[in-house]
């Protein structure tokens, strides 16, 4: 249980990048797990198909909102049709904490992902089941 | 640990097989039961016993099998009635669990009595299962719903009765005690203030008939709702019990097998209670099996089981009193309050603490516990909650407060 506890995801989690909010964004956009409540809302700003810069808000457990801060970081610079492709198999070798056997928490390491997806897919409501 | 109690919890515990369990090698410290409680192994045989020797259909069969499991069935019934102090056995139905029991009243009671205008007074502290089936039931009618507020402490403010409860007012649904601040409340002084204005009160008792005596005469009410699976019963049975003029003046809930009287190709005509009501081939062995759990309970004593409980709590909340950064949510006073406890822990998330805890071997729940509207209130996200029951013992909640030592000092 403590190997999800990473000294890497509890430092995203205390002191987030890319937090807070973009002026103008191109996309904002929020989902949440309504089986706990966390939330993640990504501000994307898209220039020539490359995402410029990212911001992102949150509330939830330390492994949504390290993910999400993580992904901001891995996202930022990318092409539009880079960050598609960023899939769940890529997230979790990026956070590098063993989910596979933990359905719940896998759902709070994705949310960040979902969210991605969504905006850049303009799809509101891309279910998180679509991902596993 | 020097907390004495009424109840050998430590002997009691090894009636519960599931306790001797380890988890990531550390032993179970269970303080979910709000959530679903243990099971002992007299319960966990006799739905085994009934599987292996008197599996059948029950009020169909005229062979030795359908008969016996028909007369463990209906025995059932009674044993849950004197349980609860009902005047018949007929007027416990079995449903699925709380939730369908509330259904059933929001609808079958509910499309014959409610009409748009009138109102329906819930409190802030339900659970979704007291409050979604009502919206749906507003919803269909018209009717208004009211929420009697809570003060600081999580207690119901009776004081505003007199703004919220009129002529209008034709139920009263609450929660006995709340899944998440553990706040008992005054049923029966409601009772008589929702009666006194010509409605009628639904108490849902999921979190407290597992716990306390509970008696339906004494308490004024007219239907109460509550779960097999959080007293020791097994999962997929549930009662309503209501007032018997109530009930057989209610058109059927679910249409099919058991509950018609003569079926034509247009219409029916129904059966009597408690048939009307259980439509379709019931949760027999369940209702076997709660029928164990409820002799098991009783030979124990709720009273006993209550007083064990308040101990217990009063421990868990000084214990967690001691730990800096760490919120109770609810009453402090013993008499106002159960041994639900919701909490929070500055800087690490609900669900990180119930993860590093489950890695100490303590389960306890995270979330908003289907309380979304309180969580609200309370401004919060979620929360973590530890529920004690008869089987804990101060060492379950020593190594809760070990586990949140653990977890502050990761976040740190």
């Amino acid at each position: 249980m403590e190997d999800i506890y990473r000294e890497l995801i509890i430092e995203h989690s205390k002191m987030p990048h890319n937090f807070g909010s973009l002026e103008s964004p191109t996309i904002s956009h929020e989902e949440h797990n309504p089986l706990c409540g966390d939330r993640v809302r990504f501000d994307l700003l898209i220039e020539d198909g490359i995402i410029r810069d990212v911001r992102f808000q949150g509330k939830g457990c330390a492994i949504s909102q390290a993910s999400a801060s993580m992904l901001t970081d891995e996202i930022k610079g990318k092409s539009v049709e880079d960050a598609k492709l960023f899939s769940k198999e890529d997230l979790l070798d990026m956070i590098g904490i063993p989910l596979a056997k933990n359905p719940v928490r896998l759902k709070c390491a994705l949310l960040s992902l979902k969210t991605l997806k969504a905006s850049l897919y303009g799809i509101g409501a891309l279910r998180a089941d679509e991902l596993d | 640990m020097a907390v004495v109690t009424p109840l050998d919890a430590a002997n009691l515990r090894r009636e519960f097989p599931i306790l001797g369990r380890e988890i990531h090698a550390k032993p179970l410290a269970f303080l979910d039961s709000a959530a679903s409680s243990q099971k002992p192994a007299r319960v966990i045989a006799k739905l085994e016993d009934y599987y292996r020797r008197y599996n059948a259909n029950v009020h169909r069969g005229v062979y030795t099998l359908s008969e016996e499991a028909t007369l463990a069935y209906e025995e059932a019934r009674e044993t849950v009635a004197a349980f609860i102090g009902a005047k018949y056995a007929k007027e416990v139905i079995f449903t699925r669990n709380t939730t369908e029991a509330i259904n059933l009243v929001a609808y079958a009671w509910g499309s014959a009595n409610i009409k748009a205008g009138d109102r329906i007074l819930l409190t802030m502290m339900e659970h979704h299962s007291n409050i979604v089936p009502w919206q749906l039931l507003a919803q269909r009618t018209g009717a208004v719903l009211d929420y009697l507020p809570i003060d600081s402490e999580g207690r119901l403010q009776i004081e505003q009765l007199d703004r919220l409860l009129s002529e209008q007012t034709k139920l009263v649904a609450i929660a006995h005690q709340s899944n998440v601040l553990g706040t008992l409340n005054p049923v029966v002084e409601i009772a008589q203030r929702a009666h006194a204005v010509g409605a009628k009160i639904l108490l849902d008792g999921a979190q407290s008939v597992p716990h306390m005596p509970v008696n339906v005469q004494q308490l004024g009410i007219d239907f109460l709702a509550f779960s097999g699976h959080k007293m020791c019963g097994p999962t997929g049975i549930g009662v309503l019990w209501g007032r018997r003029e109530l009930l057989e003046a209610m058109p059927p809930f679910l249409g099919g097998g058991s509950m018609i009287e003569v079926v034509e190709l247009e219409t029916s005509s129904y059966a009597d209670i408690p048939a009307r009501f259980e439509a379709g081939t019931p949760a027999i062995g369940e209702a076997i099996g709660l029928a164990e759990a409820v002799r098991f309970l009783s030979e124990i004593g709720m009273q006993a089981i209550h007083e064990h409980e308040q101990q217990l709590t009063g421990y868990l909340l000084e214990r967690l009193s001691e730990i800096d950064g760490l919120t109770i949510y609810g009453p402090r006073d013993l008499k106002q309050r159960g041994g639900a406890v919701a909490f929070t822990l500055d800087g690490v998330h609900p669900h990180d603490v119930a993860a590093i805890l489950d890695g100490e071997g303590v389960a306890v729940r995270a979330g908003h516990h289907c309380a979304q509207p309180l969580h609200r209130l309370l401004d919060i996200p979620a929360s973590v909650r530890a529920s004690v029951y008869l089987y804990n013992t101060p060492a379950d909640i020593d190594q809760l407060v070990l586990g949140l030592e653990r977890a502050k000092r990761l976040f740190l």
